[in-house]
C-alpha cells in the first residue's frame, strides 16, 4: 500500500503540534477525513443544498437521489439484503438506543434475559441497564477469560432460552478484541434470542457480511471509518425492523397524520423523524468509495503490520504493560510503569503525538483489568512504522521525564 | 527536544506532592465526605473535611489519578486546614482564576505550593485535573450551609 499517496488524500496530517510533525495515534475515537469526504459534503451545501422527500424543484429532487444514493452505497457495504434495513442514525450510541427503545421494551418482560460482555462500550450497556430497569428483565454478563477473550463454552452457559437479546462489541475499543460474532449469533439464534452487533470499531476496519454474520441489528458510526461525525446506521432484518415502532415522531416519518392518530411511512423513513442528517449522509458515502477504492484487504494487511509492529517494540519498553490478546485489531492499549496515563498522554503531546488516556468510556472493562485508566494508541491506514517510532520515543521519554519521581 | 515546555506544568514542588501526598487518608465519622469523580478520565477523590466554628479543622483525601489532580488534592488540603470557611472559599475562587489565566490578586491569602500549579493553565486538557478537589471542597461546603 502507498502510504504516502493515502496520506497525501488527508490534509489534517500534514501539520505540526508542539514543534512537531503530527502523530496522530487516535482513530478509535475518531478518524481523519480524506478529501473526498470533505468535498462531497462541500459540494452538496454549495451546490445541492435543499431539504428531501418532499421538494418538487430540482434542487430537492438532488438532494434526494444523494440521500438515497448513499443508502444503497451502505447497504452494499455491509451486504444487506435490501436497502429498507438500511436507517440512518446519528451514530452507534443512537442506533443501538432505538433498538433498546423499540424493540427490546415491547418485547421483554420479568423473567426475561438481556446478555452483555463487561468489555462493551457504555454505549453498549446503559441502554440494556434501563431497558432492565424499564421491563424487569435481567442484564447478565458472559464472562470474560484472563486475556480479554470470550469463549463460546462460556456463551453456551450464559445464554439461556429465557434469554431474548445478546448484544456484542465487535471488535472491543479496549482489548482490541475481535469477538466470534456470527458464532454467538448462531448460538443466540438457537435459544430464540436476537443478537445486536456493536460495530462501531469493526466497520472501519474489515469488510462487513450482516447477512453472513447473521445477526439481527448490527450499528455503526461513520466518524470512525474516515466519514463526518453525527450520523451512523442501525442494519436492522427486515421482518424485525417491519414490526417495530418508531422511536421519534414527527415529519418525514409520517403517511398521514389525522387530529387523533397517524401512520407511519414505510421501512426505512419510519425512523428517520425530522429533517435527516443530509449532507452526513452524502459524506459517509463518500467515506465507504475512499475505503472501497483502497480497499479492505489492503487496508487490514497494512493495519495487522502496523500492530504486529507495534506490540514488537512497545513490548522492549521495561515497565509497559500491555492489555489484551495477542490477536487483535490495530490498537495497543498500555500503562507506563506508575505513571498514570493522562501524564503520559501529556508528555506525549508536548512532542505532537496523541493518544488516547482515561477509562475509553468502558468503565466495567476498567475495573476488570482492575486499572481506573489506560493509554491506548489506535492505528488506521494512514498511519506508518514511524508513527510507531515516534510513539516508542515518546514513551520512553515520559518514563525518563517520571524516572525520578518514583 | 527539550522539555521546558513539560517543566512549567510538572514543577519539582508538584512532583513532591505527588510522590509523598500530605493528608493522604480519611477522618473520623464526625467529618464530611465528598466524592468528585472526573468523568472524561476515571480520576476519583475523596474528600475528608472537619468544620468546626466556620473553621476548617482538618481535611484528608483518598482517591485515585494523575499527578496533577492528586498534588493538587495534597496542596488544597495543606492549604485550608486551620482556615476560616470563608478564606478558604477565596482561596478556591483564587485557584479557579489561576487556572483561566486570570491576574490574580492574592489578597493577604498565601497560596504557597499551590502557586506551582499556575503552570497548568497552559495546558486546557488538564485544567480539570487540577480543580477535582477544590470542586469538593466547594461542594462539600455549600451542603454544610443547606443542612444548617
Amino acid at each position: 500500500m502507498d502510504v504516502k499517496a493515502i496520506r497525501e488524500q488527508f490534509p489534517i496530517l500534514d501539520q505540526e503540534v508542539n514543534g512537531n510533525p503530527l502523530v496522530y495515534l487516535d482513530s478509535s475515537a475518531t478518524s481523519h477525513k480524506p478529501l473526498a469526504v470533505i468535498e462531497a459534503i462541500d459540494t452538496y451545501y454549495k451546490k445541492d443544498n435543499s431539504n428531501v422527500h418532499r421538494g418538487v424543484h430540482t434542487l430537492g429532487t438532488r438532494a434526494t437521489d444523494k440521500y438515497e444514493g448513499a443508502r444503497d452505497k451502505v447497504k452494499d457495504f455491509i451486504n444487506a439484503s435490501s436497502r429498507e434495513e438500511v436507517i440512518f442514525t446519528r451514530g452507534t450510541t443512537t442506533s443501538i438506543n432505538t433498538v433498546a427503545y423499540s424493540y427490546a421494551r415491547a418485547n421483554l418482560g420479568e423473567g426475561d434475559e438481556i446478555v452483555i460482555t463487561p468489555m462493551e462500550h457504555h454505549s453498549n450497556i446503559i441502554p440494556w441497564q434501563q431497558v432492565a430497569k424499564a421491563t424487569g428483565a435481567t442484564l447478565k454478563y458472559i464472562p470474560l477469560q484472563p486475556d480479554g477473550t470470550v469463549t463460546l463454552e462460556d456463551v453456551k452457559t450464559t445464554v439461556t432460552n429465557n434469554t431474548k437479546i445478546v448484544a456484542m462489541v465487535h471488535v472491543s475499543n479496549v482489548l482490541g478484541t475481535v469477538n466470534p460474532v456470527k458464532d454467538v449469533a448462531e448460538i443466540a439464534h438457537d435459544h430464540g434470542a436476537v443478537m445486536l452487533v456493536d460495530g462501531a470499531q469493526s466497520a472501519p476496519h474489515m469488510k462487513i457480511d450482516v447477512q453472513d454474520l447473521n445477526c439481527d441489528f448490527f450499528a455503526f458510526s461513520a466518524h470512525k471509518m474516515c466519514g463526518p461525525t453525527g450520523i451512523g446506521v442501525l442494519y436492522g432484518k427486515k421482518e424485525l425492523l417491519k414490526n417495530m415502532e418508531p422511536v421519534e415522531f414527527g415529519g418525514e416519518m409520517i403517511d398521514f397524520v389525522n387530529l387523533y392518530d397517524s401512520t407511519w411511512k414505510d421501512l426505512p423513513w419510519k425512523f428517520e423523524g425530522g429533517t435527516p442528517i443530509i449532507a452526513g449522509a452524502i459524506g459517509l458515502g463518500a467515506a465507504i468509495d475512499f475505503l472501497n477504492q483502497v480497499g479492505f484487504d489492503t487496508i487490514a494487511s497494512h493495519e495487522h503490520e502496523l500492530a504486529s509492529y507495534a506490540m514488537e517494540k512497545l513490548s522492549l519498553i521495561d515497565g509497559l504493560t500491555i492489555y489484551g490478546p495477542t490477536e487483535r485489531s490495530s490498537l495497543v492499549t498500555f500503562n507506563l510503569d506508575q505513571v498514570h496515563p493522562h501524564d503520559t498522554a501529556t508528555v506525549l503531546d508536548s512532542m505532537g503525538i496523541a493518544i488516547r488516556a482515561g477509562h475509553h468510556c468502558a468503565q466495567p472493562l476498567m475495573k476488570w483489568l482492575e486499572v481506573t485508566a489506560t493509554a491506548r494508541a489506535s492505528f488506521y491506514l494512514y498511519n506508518t512504522n514511524e508513527d510507531i517510532d515516534r510513539l516508542v520515543d515518546g514513551l520512553r521519554k515520559a518514563k525518563e521525564y517520571f524516572g525520578d519521581v518514583f | 527536544m527539550s522539555f521546558d515546555n513539560l517543566d512549567t506544568l510538572y514543577r519539582q514542588v508538584i512532583m513532591d506532592h505527588y510522590k509523598n501526598p500530605r493528608n493522604r487518608g480519611s477522618l473520623d465519622k464526625e467529618s464530611m465526605t465528598i466524592d468528585m469523580n472526573n468523568p472524561t478520565c476515571g480520576d476519583r477523590i475523596q474528600l475528608h473535611i472537619l468544620v468546626e466554628d466556620g473553621i476548617v479543622k482538618d481535611a484528608k483525601f483518598e482517591g485515585e489519578g494523575c499527578s496533577i489532580s492528586l498534588s493538587s488534592a495534597s496542596m488544597m488540603t495543606q492549604a485550608i486546614k486551620g482556615k476560616e470557611v470563608q478564606d478558604a472559599l477565596k482561596m478556591s475562587k483564587l485557584f479557579s482564576d489561576m487556572m483561566v489565566g486570570k491576574d490574580i490578586d492574592e489578597d493577604g491569602l498565601e497560596l504557597e505550593d499551590i502557586q506551582a500549579l499556575q503552570g497548568v493553565s497552559k495546558f486546557p486538557a488538564r485544567i480539570k485535573c487540577a480543580t477535582l478537589a477544590w470542586q469538593a471542597f466547594e461542594k462539600g461546603v455549600s451542603e454544610e450551609e443547606v443542612s444548617e
